[in-house]
């Protein structure tokens, strides 16, 4: 069985798995790291999304044979690591404004927001209503006002 | 099935269904220190003001008696305690026995403790209780009804239990209990000295259970209740800690799951190459059950990779070749004729009729369980909002007794009716008995969407006559593929049923629900709604609000119908004919925070629409924007459409527990409305729904959701609360459907408004029953 290695959360980790298996199964299955949720396995609710050396991707559709040794992948649980705080800016956003009602998507939905800020900051500007309104990932629930207010105080505070 | 004549120079006074406000009617109740180590107070469970006692003066049977009202009494004969533990860290403890799926029943119940404890909010812990078969029929989370059958046992129990901690403070602190005040968590005697409850936990404890008689705080004294208060659980969701039943570490329970038939509902007959299957990486066990065939593996991925390369032999399910229109056509053959309605020369006729299609209440979490299915012993982890029935269900299953079945109710990623069954539970346990394992099943999403239950398709049609301004007759017919309600709530309808009152009784489950739920608030002439219900080869079930979304949606596009036929305004006319005050508020609330009769531009309008249920009164007003420019939006594997603009949404649901909670429960339910209404439904086509997918079924999506949504909670001075859990939907629902033939000229015939154009959408295909996940995620970051 093939050994893969990869950088989780800010650490090493080395894991005996094929390696056409999805990092999403990995995660989940193998290593319990189950912040990443499973919504559909095919890169449509968006459920699962974490970030990749920074940027946010989606672990139900990249085989763990495709990561590289260097590869930095953080979970909504490694994110906090990230500005080395108990919370990070997002989450408290998310806190503050009582965002989650089952709460299944929204890990997923806190990493993508977080992602959409750095991605705008790149580009030297902030978070539009249409950057609002293109956002993929789903909310079964219904939460999506609550979202946008968040991302919007999460923004200010990253 | 009722109808009836309105006297229209009585008008019922207002607020007639309403409890009269606590404070003049405070008693005391009974509940018990239980005896044991540490202090546990307990109620019965079936503690509350009987609904019986209201006097029926109203016209139709859910103003008089509704379907809250039956399930609250349902749950008086259960002669069962639920306790507040008092622990010796000055925390409590409490075990629901509901289920927690979004809602925010911990958080409420926590607060509903806090309050009468006098405790903060954050030291009180509320778990949910496992199947309490003792429990009968007082364990079922269903029809927004959970903070109205628990708000008065919860806290006799927490005040018993602040009763016991006060008693045995006064004996440390050496003063008389009307003296002490316990605040925060901590008793304080008159001269500053003080002890915590921590340190009287144990003190307070009974070595024998004895009977307590308790008064409960009046609303004016309340200081948690009524205060927006953030959910207990949101920290953990925000960390990824929240764990739901695929999250469990259960020895053994390797993950699991289904290749099912390519017909709904199909049955296996023979795995052909099972052995092949067998020498797959990861695979370790193929078994099959009646549902399909299931494998069990190292991880979900290498299950997916089995189902795909399964060649299974099927017999085709019920509908096997069938499509939408062919279910159309079985509909309008079983709608029963309107009556006639007596013959008045003057008299207008406006006749509508509006097709419902299928929609799904799949949520985020897949129907998902684990099941480690010994010899003579089982146990099961689910997300359950009917425990005692799934029990008793998979016993039967099993050929075991249900006392050789244990089940753990765990917190659900969403449910909107679709937990009331416990179709993931029973399989998997028939998948562990077969294999002789534990396993861990999750239900693909395409079969989630596609084999899961969902909301029936439905006509409704409606005959109102008027004259000289006035409504004389309003003659509502429903007819329904079936509801399947025999989750439980059937049990307790049929326990029930020779109690309720004014002889509807004798009515079958769907039509009890519909009668207990359905009503006409407006002074109409001639009420009568009936319902008819036909074919049973779907997976259906309660879907958020059950049948109110499509009832109320054809009836509020008959009353703007009726607005225009007499040549007035939506909201003048509605003001005009409503006749229940809590309602009359809402709406006027809405019209005049929403800008009612604003000037719209051309393509985009305003509407207007109230519902009166869950012993509330809700009235939404939106704006839509059906501009080319909008509808035509060029969205990426998703539906544009028009666009609702704005909402504003009023709601009065009684006596609020948690504001907070509430407008979250509403702002949901909105979005759920407006995807009834534009974008989501399931179609039926060659005996399979075509829908495998998030961007195949269209819920509502952010480009969709309103930029602005203002939700306004009514003051209220009712000592009863309302349900919120289904609330938002149908006002929403209905207001959308009202602004679309407002801003388009044209009064849709079917919902969603986008079912019959060309699919926005490639269908996956049903065999393989499941598609792969894509290998290219590295190429999409951002």
């Amino acid at each position: 069985m093939p050994r893969q290695t990869f950088i989780l959360n800010g650490k090493n980790i080395t894991v005996d798995v094929h390696d056409d298996v999805r990092v999403l199964w990995v995660l989940r299955d193998l290593l319990g790291v189950t912040g990443p949720k499973y919504g559909c396995g095919i890169n449509v609710c968006k459920a699962c999304t974490s970030h990749i050396n920074g940027k946010a991707f989606n672990p139900c559709s990249v085989r763990v044979g495709d990561l590289a040794r260097d590869d930095e992948v953080t979970t909504i649980e490694g994110l906090p690591d990230t500005v080395g705080k108990e919370l990070h800016p997002m989450q408290q956003a998310w806190l503050d404004r009582d965002v989650p009602q089952c709460g299944y998507c929204q890990p997923g939905q806190i990493m993508a927001a977080v992602a959409l800020v750095r991605k705008v900051r790149r580009e030297g500007r902030s978070v539009t209503e249409g950057d609002l309104d293109g956002i993929r990932n789903i909310c079964r629930c219904g939460t999506y006002t609550r979202i946008r207010e968040a991302i919007k105080q999460g923004e200010r505070n990253m | 099935m009722t109808a009836h004549a309105h006297d229209r120079t009585h008008r019922p006074t207002r607020e007639e269904d309403d409890a009269a406000p606590l404070s003049v009617r405070r008693r005391s109740f009974l509940g018990y220190v239980v005896g044991g180590a540490t202090l546990v107070a307990a109620a019965d469970l079936g503690l509350g003001d009987s609904a019986l006692a209201a006097v029926p003066t109203a016209p139709q049977p859910a103003e008089a008696y509704d379907l809250n009202d039956m399930l609250t009494d349902s749950c008086r004969p259960t002669a069962n305690l639920i306790t507040v533990t008092v622990h010796d860290d000055g925390t409590a403890s409490f075990a629901l026995p509901r289920m927690e799926v979004g809602q925010g029943i911990t958080t409420s119940t926590a607060m509903l403790i806090a309050e009468e404890l006098e405790l903060p909010v954050s030291k009180v812990h509320v778990t949910l209780a496992p199947a309490r078969p003792e429990l009968e029929f007082n364990q079922l989370t269903g029809g927004s009804n959970t903070t109205i059958s628990t708000y008065t046992p919860v806290r006799v129990a927490a005040a018993i239990a602040k009763g016991a901690l006060l008693d045995a403070a006064a004996i440390q602190l050496g003063d008389s209990v009307e003296n002490l005040r316990a605040r925060n968590g901590v008793v304080q005697a008159p001269d500053g000295s003080s002890v915590t409850y921590a340190g009287l936990a144990t003190k307070a404890a009974s070595p024998v259970t004895r009977t307590v008689n308790v008064q409960l705080k009046d609303t004016s004294e309340f200081r948690v209740i009524g205060v927006g208060q953030n959910r207990v659980d949101a920290r953990d969701a925000v960390m990824g800690r929240k764990e739901y039943t695929t999250d469990l570490q259960v020895k053994g329970a390797l993950p699991t799951m289904v290749c099912r038939a390519p017909t709904l509902n199909g049955t296996p007959k023979r795995l052909r190459n099972r052995a092949e299957i067998l020498k797959m990486p990861g695979v370790r066990d193929v078994a099959r059950i009646d549902t399909g065939v299931a494998v069990r593996a190292d991880t979900f991925g290498q299950c997916i990779d089995a189902i795909r390369a399964m060649k299974v032999d099927w017999d085709d399910g019920p509908v096997a070749g069938l499509g939408d229109a062919d279910i159309v056509a079985d509909l309008r053959a079983a709608e029963v004729a309107l009556p006639t309605l007596p013959d008045n020369p003057l008299a207008k006729t406006i006749d509508t009729e509006v097709l419902f299609y299928f929609r799904s209440n799949s949520a985020m979490d897949t129907n998902s369980a684990i099941a480690d299915v010994r010899k003579d012993h089982a146990t099961i982890w689910s997300g359950l909002k009917s425990p005692i029935t799934a029990q008793q269900r998979i016993a039967e299953a099993l050929g075991m007794t249900p006392d050789q079945v244990t089940v753990n109710v765990v917190t659900a990623g969403g449910s909107f009716g679709r937990r009331l069954f416990f179709d993931g539970a029973l399989e998997a346990a028939k998948i562990s008995q077969a294999m002789g394992k534990p396993v861990k099943l999750m239900w693909h999403r395409a079969d989630d969407a596609r084999v899961g239950r969902g909301h029936p398709m439905s006509t409704s049609r409606i005959r109102v006559t008027h004259a000289n301004g006035e409504v004389l007759a309003f003659q509502q017919s429903h007819t329904s593929v079936e509801t399947d309600f025999r989750h439980g709530l059937g049990e307790i309808i049929s326990a029930m049923a020779a109690d309720l009152p004014g002889g509807y009784g004798n009515l079958g489950y769907a039509e009890t629900i519909f009668s207990l739920t359905q009503e006409v608030p407006y002074d109409f002439g001639v009420v009568a709604q009936t319902l008819t219900e036909t074919d049973d080869r779907f997976n259906t079930g309660s879907m958020r609000n059950i049948y109110s979304p499509d009832v109320r949606c054809a009836g509020e596009l008959v009353v703007d119908q009726l607005a225009a036929a007499m040549g007035q305004d939506p909201y003048e006319f509605r003001k005009r004919f409503l006749r229940n005050d809590r309602v009359l508020a809402v709406l006027d609330k809405v019209a005049q925070v929403g800008g009612w009769g604003r000037t719209m531009p051309k393509g985009t309008a305003q509407g207007i629409a109230i519902h009166k249920e869950y012993k509330g009164a809700s009235a939404c007003l939106v704006e839509i924007d059906c501009r080319p420019r909008t509808v035509d939006r060029d969205i990426p594997d998703g539906v544009g459409g028009p666009r609702v603009t704005r909402v504003t949404y009023a709601i009065d649901a009684g006596l609020v527990v948690n504001p907070r909670g509430l407008e979250a429960q509403m702002q949901g339910g909105i979005n759920d409305g407006i995807a009834l209404a534009l974008t989501s439904s399931l179609h039926l086509r060659d005996g399979h729904f075509l829908e495998a997918s998030w961007d195949n079924y269209f819920y509502t999506r952010q480009w969709n959701t309103p930029p602005e949504v203002q939700v306004i909670l009514m003051p209220s001075d009712s000592g009863q609360p309302g349900g919120a859990g289904e609330a938002g939907v149908a006002a929403t629902f209905s207001a959308v459907a009202c602004a679309y033939a407002r801003a388009t000229g044209t009064v849709p015939t079917y919902f969603p408004i986008n079912h019959r154009d060309p699919l926005q959408f490639k269908p996956k295909p049903v065999v393989p029953p499941i598609p792969q996940s894509p290998v290219n995620g590295l190429k999409l970051t951002y």
